[in-house]
């Protein structure tokens, strides 16, 4: 087999939202120093829906997440072309409030990050950093963002507890608290789940499940059954291309692309 | 021709048989080998680590036993041998350490050489705290023991601690109390030495606090006087001085009463004193006030020596020192210590820490914040001394120096800043643990996990932000560890604070009850410096010798203290901190 692989236009099937995209990708092209990560890549992420982002491992799916939010600004030698838009507001313009677009986008990532702090704390701290310290706004927060996170029965009685006496599922269900604490548009989701064991991963996908509709959600995963169990639409990418782009539905039972066919059926990847 | 003969193999008979048994035996058996080479296992390498890990370990222990030893001796009071010599001569005095030595054969007697040869020329000698310096001119004395013809410890030999001339051996003859003399009676004795001393400390109290006090107002008065004529000019300052005269002649008044006061309780002190007789009769009369601790050395008890070495202990932790630093206390000293080490830390952490998180967090890694790394590490291997010449050129003269000018022109020119002080020492021992604290804030802030930068910053929360709430608490305890190093670093030093500072002796610790209270600008003492003035820069080094073995002490012990402290504290911050990942 040659090295050189060729690779047609993307195939394009998505099951639209009646409220319009929320994010578009258009020809976006991304560079770690010399090498390549992203080639080219066209996609409109759907309002209220969750997009699941699946290929193998280094095809570019995480580093496409994390520019959705800017999080790859930190890394060096990082170069970009092409635009992504927020509502029709290029992310990527110079002189953008980045601490304003990370507020509009609530990340979960691979591993549960809570800080060492209380579990309280932990809830609060987009809205601290952001300057709000009325007590009674935080409180509500608090308890909002752990109902909607499916953490409050277990939490409401250790609220100043160290958040990192809590278990790994917890944990995780404590980040997408804090995810969603700021009150965002947008979840992103990091392989959220590749850390935990089935039980704890059940729970988070019925609580992306119940999170479907209040906010958009894009969802990297390693696990394809995860894919076709939580997301409306699927993004299959392969090599920092984006294969193929459609309603789960049919990327699991008829993709219009071998390439893809092969890895949901488990022949590489 | 030999050598082929023997190559080849005997032909036959008993001794040929022989030689091919013994070649069998020798021939390396084709033998299955189940373990691996030792070599390869690592094994030698294993004893030579462990080894030299043991060796590290007998040193360090070695090293504090000793300190340990004699440093926890030198207290407990010894008894006092009266000894006879060959000569005629009879001397008294503590027994302080014996060595072997070579005499000088043709100056001994006909016994001595003979008994000294038998021992291939040597002989052994003991050295003996015979004090009385101002008697003899020194304080010890060697005895060699073919010299020695009686040893006996006299039950009425009295260890005397005075606070001029050190110790005095000898007996008790007679005492004054008040005026008429008397037979010695202990507990006449006992009681007014006491008294005596409670009217040393009352002198010595009058002088310090009030007269002390009454001196820095004079001083104060006649530096107004300066600063309003440098200020206003001779004529526009007339005022000012002639109120300001007034004003000392006053104090001086007061001086006089408090003068007088001193005066009158030194003549009560002159009516009790204490006839002392050296072991060869000569006797000295000093007032009792001047007797520190007295005891008879060979009569004491257990509970007594116990006594004795507790209150030489507390002596020795609470008081000033006496007689060119070999007796008395090391306060001011450990008041020095502690002093600088923590001004350093409050000079050092804020500095320290800002510089890594600048260099770790916001500068562009590059060629620039490599060197400026490689810089900062090497500013840890420059000699101490370097750091004190710098402190001493620059915080001391040039900051001093302007300072002065500015702010205090009527001292001049005596130095108020300008000269080597316990800010300027603390500055110069900050400069010299920096990297330290760079280096471990550094790496501190490396360990940090990005997860938890980036979930941070994923809340929208700025660098700053991230870098306050998440990332320093975090590297809190790796920070103070750091500062722990620099600590202990600053404090052990001493060679740069010579030069910028410390003195053998203070005359006023650097915080007093005299505005403004802290006095940056004082010079002060350090253990570290004591020990090395004690053992080594002192007229009468064998009487520093414990001294330096017990500062030794009080300083690690100090160091210890301090450590301890910052770790407790470390473990508590990482306790709290501790990562939650599962």
């Amino acid at each position: 087999m040659s090295d050189i692989i060729e690779f047609e236009p993307t195939a394009y099937h998505v099951k639209n939202s009646p409220e319009g995209p929320a994010l578009d990708i258009s020809d976006f092209n991304l560079w770690y120093g010399e090498s390549q990560a992203l080639f080219d890549c066209n996609l409109e992420i759907q309002k209220g829906q969750v997009t699941a982002l699946i290929g193998p491992s280094g095809c570019g799916k995480s580093t496409l997440l994390r520019c959705l939010n800017r999080m790859n600004d930190l890394v060096d030698g990082l170069r970009i072309r092409g635009r992504i838009t927020v509502d029709g507001f290029d992310i990527y313009a110079k002189g953008v409030d980045v601490i304003a677009l990370r507020k509009r986008m609530g990340m979960v990532f691979q591993k549960p990050n809570p800080f060492a702090m209380s579990i309280y704390d932990n809830i609060t701290y987009p809205l601290r950093v952001d300057g709000v310290t009325k007590k009674s706004i935080l409180d509500e927060t608090v308890e909002h963002a752990l109902k909607q996170a499916a953490l409050w029965n277990e939490a409401k009685d250790r609220l100043n507890d160290s958040a990192l006496g809590l278990s790994g599922g917890q944990q995780q269900r404590l980040c997408i608290a804090r995810a969603v604490a700021s009150d965002p548009e947008v979840l992103l989701m990091d392989e959220p789940c590749s850390a935990l064991d089935p039980i704890a991963t059940a729970r988070i996908e019925e609580l992306i499940e119940e999170l479907k509709g209040t906010y958009t959600i894009v969802m990297v995963t390693h696990s394809m059954a995860q894919a076709a169990r939580v997301s409306d639409n699927t993004a299959f990418m392969y090599l920092g291309r984006l294969i193929e782009y459609g309603d789960t539905d049919t990327i699991f039972t008829n993709p219009q692309k071998s390439r893809t066919n092969d890895y949901v059926t488990g022949r590489f990847g | 021709m030999t050598s082929l003969n023997e190559q080849q193999p005997p032909a036959s008979g008993a001794a040929g048989v022989a030689a091919v048994a013994a070649r069998a035996a020798v021939k390396p058996r084709n033998r299955r080998r189940y373990s691996a080479d030792l070599s390869a296992l690592g094994e030698p390498a294993l004893w030579g680590f462990g080894g030299a890990l043991a060796l590290g370990i007998i040193l360090i222990a070695g090293f504090l036993m000793i300190v340990l030893y004699n440093g926890a001796t030198t207290f407990w009071p010894k008894p006092i041998d009266r000894v006879e010599l060959t000569d005629g001569s009879v001397i008294a005095g503590v027994e302080r350490r014996g060595a072997i030595f070579r005499p000088d054969l043709p100056r001994l007697t006909e016994d001595q050489r003979a008994e000294v040869t038998e021992n291939d020329g040597f002989a052994y000698r003991t050295l003996y705290q015979t004090a009385n310096f101002d008697l003899y001119g020194d304080d010890f004395q060697w005895v060699a023991d073919y010299e020695t013809a009686n040893v006996t410890q006299p039950a009425d030999f009295y260890y005397f601690e005075r606070q001029v001339w050190g110790v005095f051996v000898g007996r008790i003859a007679s005492m004054t109390i008040d005026g008429q003399e008397m037979d010695y009676n202990p507990a006449v004795m006992h009681r007014e030495q006491r008294a005596a001393r409670a009217r040393f400390q009352e002198i010595r109290n009058l002088e310090r606090r009030e007269i002390g006090a009454l001196n820095y107002q004079i001083e104060r008065e006649r530096l107004n006087q300066r600063r309003a004529v440098l200020r206003m000019g001779e004529e526009a300052a007339a005022a000012t001085v002639t109120a300001s005269q007034m004003r000392i002649a006053e104090l001086q008044a007061e001086f006089q009463d408090l003068q007088q006061r001193v005066n009158e309780i030194r003549a009560i002190d002159r009516r009790y004193t204490v006839t002392l007789e050296e072991v060869g009769g000569r006797q000295i009369t000093p007032e009792m006030s001047q007797i520190v601790r007295y005891f008879p050395a060979n009569t004491l008890n257990i509970a007594d020596k116990l006594g004795i070495y507790i209150s030489r202990w507390w002596e020795f932790v609470s008081t000033e020192p006496r007689e060119a630093n070999t007796q008395g206390g090391v306060l001011p000293a450990i008041f020095g210590t502690v002093a600088m080490t923590l001004l350093m830390v409050i000079f050092v952490a804020p500095f320290g820490v800002i510089t890594a998180l600048y260099l770790r967090e916001y500068a562009k890694q590059g060629r620039i914040t490599s060197i400026v790394r490689i810089s900062v590490n090497n500013l840890a291997g420059v000699p101490s001394i370097v750091y004190g010449v710098f402190g001493l050129g620059f915080f001391a003269y040039t900051m001093g120096g302007t300072i002065d000018q500015l702010f205090y022109p009527e001292n001049l020119p005596n130095p108020t800043f300008g000269k080597g002080g316990i800010l300027w020492a603390s500055l110069t021992l900050a400069l010299l643990t920096v990297p330290v604290v760079i280096v471990a804030t550094e790496e501190a802030l490396a360990a940090v996990p990005r997860s938890m930068r980036e979930g941070s910053l994923a809340c929208g929360a700025s660098k700053w932000q991230t870098i306050r709430y998440v990332v320093l608490p975090k590297a809190l305890p790796g920070i103070m560890t750091g500062m722990i190093l620099a600590m202990a670093r600053g404090a052990g030093e001493v060679a740069p604070l010579m030069l910028v500072g410390v003195v053998k002796l203070a005359p006023a610790l650097p915080i007093d009850a005299f505005y403004p209270f802290i006095h940056l600008d004082r010079s002060f003492m350090h253990l570290g410096f004591h020990i090395f003035d004690v053992g080594f820069q002192s007229r009468n080094s064998e009487a520093g010798k414990p001294m330096v073995f017990v500062t030794t002490l009080l300083l690690l012990a100090l160091i210890v203290t301090m450590n301890a402290t910052a770790i407790i504290i470390r473990n508590r911050l990482k306790r709290k901190y501790a990562t939650g990942q599962f």
